[in-house]
């Protein structure tokens, strides 16, 4: 069984910010990059998959450069076979439709018996990436997955729905699932995988054909704070935060 | 004139809260706004669907579930051929985001998702606001004006457009096809609290600690009357069920009060309780980002702050 999962770098960003000189980017100095959480729920996800089936590959994908390889590289250390970036320029990395048609590419040359990736990315959570790249490959998507099983060309596994409500589901595969987060533990990789993943090659692909991009991120600004709430912090202990809360409590109950 | 297409929520047959929403997102940039409903008895719901705002209803009579997104996809791709609005609108949810960028795909569409406001410029394009980066971040983006956009507008960000319109009704036939995803089991989670109910809400987060904690908040909530809500951690480390989730993939909540314990405030969580009308955050990490949408805030260590309100009761 062949598994690929696309992966990509999370951001962070600290109490104080600044932006880019045309205002579209955080500046890179207030940001903490991190492997987004759900991609490693999408990794740990497809080796287990691998390893039930006996057998196959796990090869992790992103689109982009230095973020994408980063992202690659980290992943890469919990065990993965190989890695490959895609990237051309022209790729808008703020579009989830560019995206998926990066990472396309890389689906048709590796075709895969299924595709991973994770929900949302936690810093800006759109939760298309998935949905767009299974369209572009015209094979069924099952977003917010978790407990996926194979058993020869048929995937079963859960999707989440709001409050809890969970649809358990079969789909032929090829397939794209995105994965939720929390749906497992990512392993930490060995030292040896680890020490794999800092010299592994990674192979580029480019994309050929691009989408129009219809949307485009004109402006960022620091959120106002609280949408309009000013914070009141409560000083003297314990104690005091409780009777706050308490009489808070009660102001609403009476 | 400009023209929506808002795309309603159906959850177990009827118009989940986020449909009115929507509604309203949509008549603040004027023109027709036409909603479609699609289900399996589209019949059942047009007086629901009746907002005020709403030009016309288009029903689309789907033999599928609501949780059919391949369905959804099929119908709403007829719906925007039919209907040729200049954007759509529906809700930031599961069932939305599962077709949302396919459908961006198959119409080549701008699409963007989790959207806290919106408004035209003066070139005429539709201009998205998003909030990212934990919500420190607002960016705005702006859509193409020589295609539709589509819009997915976060819950409860959006005041309900009321009752007792009178649009006109029509009907669409689409060919739906064979479900790829087949469903085979729904399972509900057990557990008996409703939170989009409650009034006041005490929220634990991993600051908890471990599941004999959750346990002494479950008391001291219980005893002041208040809901018991978690985020996404606890329900994944199996300390509390599902149904007490607050946030993107759980529940949606806007109580009056909203008391968060040790409780970060991620991005999904953010988005499922920012709307509550008054926010107390108590966290031993001064840096947490959920104190920027806090009206009272204490840094103080949530196990002390539980003792006290225990000896208030």
């Amino acid at each position: 069984m062949k598994v690929l999962v696309c992966v990509t770098q999370s951001l962070e960003v600290s109490t104080y910010l600044e932006f880019t000189a045309d205002g579209r980017d955080v500046d890179p100095a207030f940001v903490t990059a991190l492997v987004n959480e759900a991609d490693l729920c999408a990794v740990e996800e497809a080796l287990v998959l691998v390893e039930h089936a006996g057998g196959g590959e796990v090869v992790l994908v992103s689109a982009g450069e230095g973020q994408a390889e980063e992202a690659l590289r980290s992943a890469l250390s919990l065990g993965p076979d190989r890695a490959v970036r895609a990237w051309a320029d022209g790729v808008v990395l703020s579009d989830p439709r560019s995206v998926a048609a990066a990472l396309m590419a890389v689906v048709e040359s590796e075709s895969p018996d299924l595709v991973l990736t994770g929900v949302q990315s936690s810093d800006t959570g759109a939760q298309s990436v998935g949905p767009a790249l299974a369209a572009m490959w015209g094979v069924a998507c099952v977003p917010v997955g978790r407990r996926l099983s194979a058993s020869g060309s048929t995937l079963a596994l859960e999707r989440e729905f709001e409050g809890g409500i969970v649809e358990r589901v079969e789909v032929d595969l090829p397939a794209v699932v995105t994965v939720q987060v929390g749906a497992n533990t990512p392993r930490y990789g060995s030292f040896k995988d680890k020490m794999r993943a800092k010299k592994a090659d990674i192979d580029r692909v480019e994309p050929s054909s691009l989408p129009p991009s219809r949307s485009t991120v004109a402006r960022l600004g620091v959120a106002p704070t609280g949408a309009g709430r000013s914070l009141e912090l409560i000083e003297g202990g314990p104690a005091a935060v409780a009777a706050r809360i308490a009489d808070l409590v009660r102001e609403v109950q009476s | 004139m400009t023209r929506s297409l808002v795309l309603a929520e159906v959850v177990d047959g009827v118009l989940a809260p986020v449909t009115a929403q929507a509604v309203t997102a949509a008549a603040s940039l004027g023109g027709d706004v036409v909603l479609a409903v699609i289900t399996q008895e589209p019949q059942d719901l047009l007086e629901a669907a009746s907002l005020v705002g709403v030009t016309e209803i288009v029903t689309v009579a789907a033999p599928g579930s609501d949780r059919d997104h391949e369905q959804a996809l099929a119908a709403a791709a007829a719906l925007v051929a039919d209907i040729e609005p200049d954007q759509v609108l529906a809700g930031f949810t599961i069932r939305s985001s599962s077709y949302a960028a396919a459908l961006g795909h198959l119409l080549d569409l701008g699409v963007v998702t989790d959207v806290i406001a919106l408004r035209r410029d003066d070139s005429g394009s539709l201009v998205a606001t998003r909030s990212i980066y934990d919500g420190r971040v607002h960016a705005e983006v702006e859509l193409d004006a020589s295609r539709p956009g589509l819009v997915l507008v976060r819950p409860s960000t959006w005041e309900a457009a009321e009752p007792g319109g009178s649009p006109s009704v029509r009907s669409l036939a689409v060919d739906i096809p064979e479900p790829r995803v087949r469903s085979v089991e729904l399972v509900r989670p057990s557990g008996d609290v409703d939170l989009t109910r409650a009034d006041v809400i005490f929220s634990v987060g991993r600051g908890v600690g471990g599941p004999e904690n959750v346990a002494v908040f479950a008391d001291v909530a219980a005893k002041f009357g208040a809901a018991l809500g978690a985020s996404r951690p606890i329900v994944d480390a199996g300390w509390l069920p599902a149904s007490h989730q607050v946030g993107q993939t759980g529940t949606t909540v806007k109580p009056r009060l909203y008391v968060a314990f040790g409780i970060s405030g991620a991005l999904h969580h953010l988005a499922g309780m920012q709307n509550s009308q008054t926010i107390v955050v108590v966290n031993s990490d001064k840096n947490a980002p959920l104190f920027g949408h806090a009206d009272v805030g204490a840094v103080e260590d949530i196990h002390d702050v539980v003792e006290q309100l225990n000896l208030l009761v």
